[in-house]
């Protein structure tokens, strides 16, 4: 479980979190949604610690991560696996070395255990083995995707973190990579928070969702609640789409 | 104010490169890639400038210098020391500053803006130490080794131009390499090759490292980067040259 109370953030006096307090329970695909620029990635980086807080508390399951050291962050920080935008794959190393990457510098694996544990957790995204040697530049988006949630994964995380993993991506791909993240997030149990502006995602895996305003929390409730909310700013967001206003 | 603010965010950043490394293996397999990367692969670079250096020079010797006052091996001779003292030194570090500088500018700066960065950080890998310090290692280990080639392939072409316009004959060429050599000159050379490479791997990578934005952004710290580390390597030569010849 994450708990975040009373988070604020500012750029250059321009303050993009205001008193943001939520719990992104474990076991479940928590969603954060809100408009371009409504201050999504800002508190997810804020969560992770690429953003130091200006005030506020974050807690990893009774843990206090804006109070401690260097040192314990970066112990925490082995608890954490994080897919990027644009899944932020060293394109200096090939799809296996990026996935066994964690593995040979905080473990005493074997190269051979280290192999076994790549191959699965590329199995698991299900990545064929004809693409191990690739580099990220020779794949496509999509499985750049896959890699890095391979990638997140590796270690076994207990806090998983996903920064608009559907962007760019056909809506084809983008249920696939939907589906593995929860797939995921129940196989290892992980406290899962998923930043997205796609109402698809919402419907599909929105377990819990949040909705981001001017770096408020506007709402939070399930997918079902979403549909029958009344919350004004949130409608205009749902019902942007067609095809939701049909469906409501 | 922006100066202080760079001055001080540099001190900061280099804090962060000197602590301490994650795993020994995979520092030292980084160094050598490093060494292979920024080294190596400017040697075609250095001999080619270094040949043509040397060969200028000694025309230069031999069209303002011949006079019957003045004794032939003088060329040689000024040919040898100018290389030693500050065309193999300084001038070649200017150069390399604008390729490997920008190399390091535009790579770091790449995983800056693909979040490649970020992604060693939420790793709990310090990404300064992990990224720029095998750059400085790699770099002061070449650079010694780069400039004897350049000062070996800059006598060569002078040699080569020297006696194939037949300004002067290779004997007297040769008489002037050997005559009054101080090797201090070299040594002093050396610990200027070793600063400079120091700033050539560590401005770069502080533009790199903190860039924002995209391609463009990218494109103008490489080039802040590039003046930047050549104005600081002439006021080194200046601080240093004052210091160690006195």
């Amino acid at each position: 479980m994450i708990r975040v109370e009373n988070l604020y953030k500012s750029f250059d006096n321009k303050t993009v979190l205001k008193n943001i307090s939520v719990e992104f329970e474990r076991g479940k695909t928590n969603l954060v949604i809100g408009r371009s620029g409504s201050g999504k990635t800002v508190l997810l980086k804020s969560i992770v610690g690429l953003f130091e807080v200006d005030r506020g508390n974050i807690y990893y399951d009774q843990r206090n991560f804006v109070k401690m050291k260097p040192k314990e962050r970066k112990n925490l920080r082995k608890e954490m696996g994080m897919v990027f935008q644009g899944g932020a794959l060293f394109d200096s190393l090939t799809v296996e070395q990026n996935v066994g990457f964690q593995l040979k510098l905080f473990t005493n694996k074997t190269k051979q255990e280290i192999a076994e544990r790549v191959s699965f957790c590329l199995d698991r995204v299900k990545i064929n083995k004809e693409f191990f040697k690739s580099f990220s530049s020779e794949i496509s988006g999509g499985m750049q995707k896959r890699v890095a949630i391979a990638r997140a994964i590796v270690l076994e995380p207990r806090y998983l973190f996903c920064d608009e993993p559907n962007s760019g991506l056909d809506p084809e791909t983008s249920l696939v990579i939907d589906n593995l993240i929860h797939e995921i997030t129940l196989d290892l149990n992980m406290t899962t928070i998923i930043n997205t502006h796609d109402m698809n995602s919402v419907m599909s895996i929105g377990e819990k969702v949040f909705f981001i305003r001017d770096g408020k929390l506007q709402w939070e409730g399930t997918k079902d609640e979403i549909m029958k909310a009344d919350d004004k700013h949130l409608q205009n967001f749902v019902f942007a789409n067609n095809m939701y206003k049909k469906y409501r | 104010m922006d100066f202080f603010f760079h001055v001080g965010r540099y001190f900061s950043f280099l804090g962060r490169v000197f602590s301490k490394t994650e795993r020994k293996k995979i520092f030292f397999r980084n160094v050598f890639q490093e060494i292979g990367t920024l080294g190596v692969n400017s040697v075609g670079l250095v001999i080619i400038m270094s040949i043509f250096m040397g060969a200028i020079i000694t025309l230069q010797m031999v069209y303002n210098l011949t006079s019957p006052f003045l004794p032939v091996f003088l060329i040689g001779l000024g040919n040898r020391e100018l290389l030693i003292l500050e065309f193999s030194s300084t001038i070649l570090s200017l150069l390399l500053a604008g390729k490997i500088g920008s190399n390091i500018t535009s790579e770091i700066g790449s995983m800056r803006v693909t979040e490649q960065i970020d992604s060693l950080e939420i790793m709990g890998i310090n990404s300064a130490e992990y990224l720029i310090f095998p750059k400085i290692i790699a770099i002061l280990f070449i650079f010694p080794f780069l400039y004897i080639l350049s000062v070996f392939f800059g006598l060569v072409g002078g040699l080569v131009v020297g006696t194939s316009f037949g300004a002067i004959s290779p004997t007297d060429y040769i008489n002037g390499l050997q005559h009054s050599f101080i090797p201090y000159h070299f040594s002093f050379s050396i610990i200027k090759m070793l600063f400079y490479g120091f700033l050539i791997a560590t401005i770069p990578s502080y533009y790199g490292y903190y860039v924002k934005g995209g391609a463009f952004d990218i494109g103008k710290a490489s080039m802040s980067a590039v003046v930047n580390t050549d104005i600081l390597i002439l006021v080194f030569d200046l601080i240093l040259t004052q210091i160690l010849f006195k």
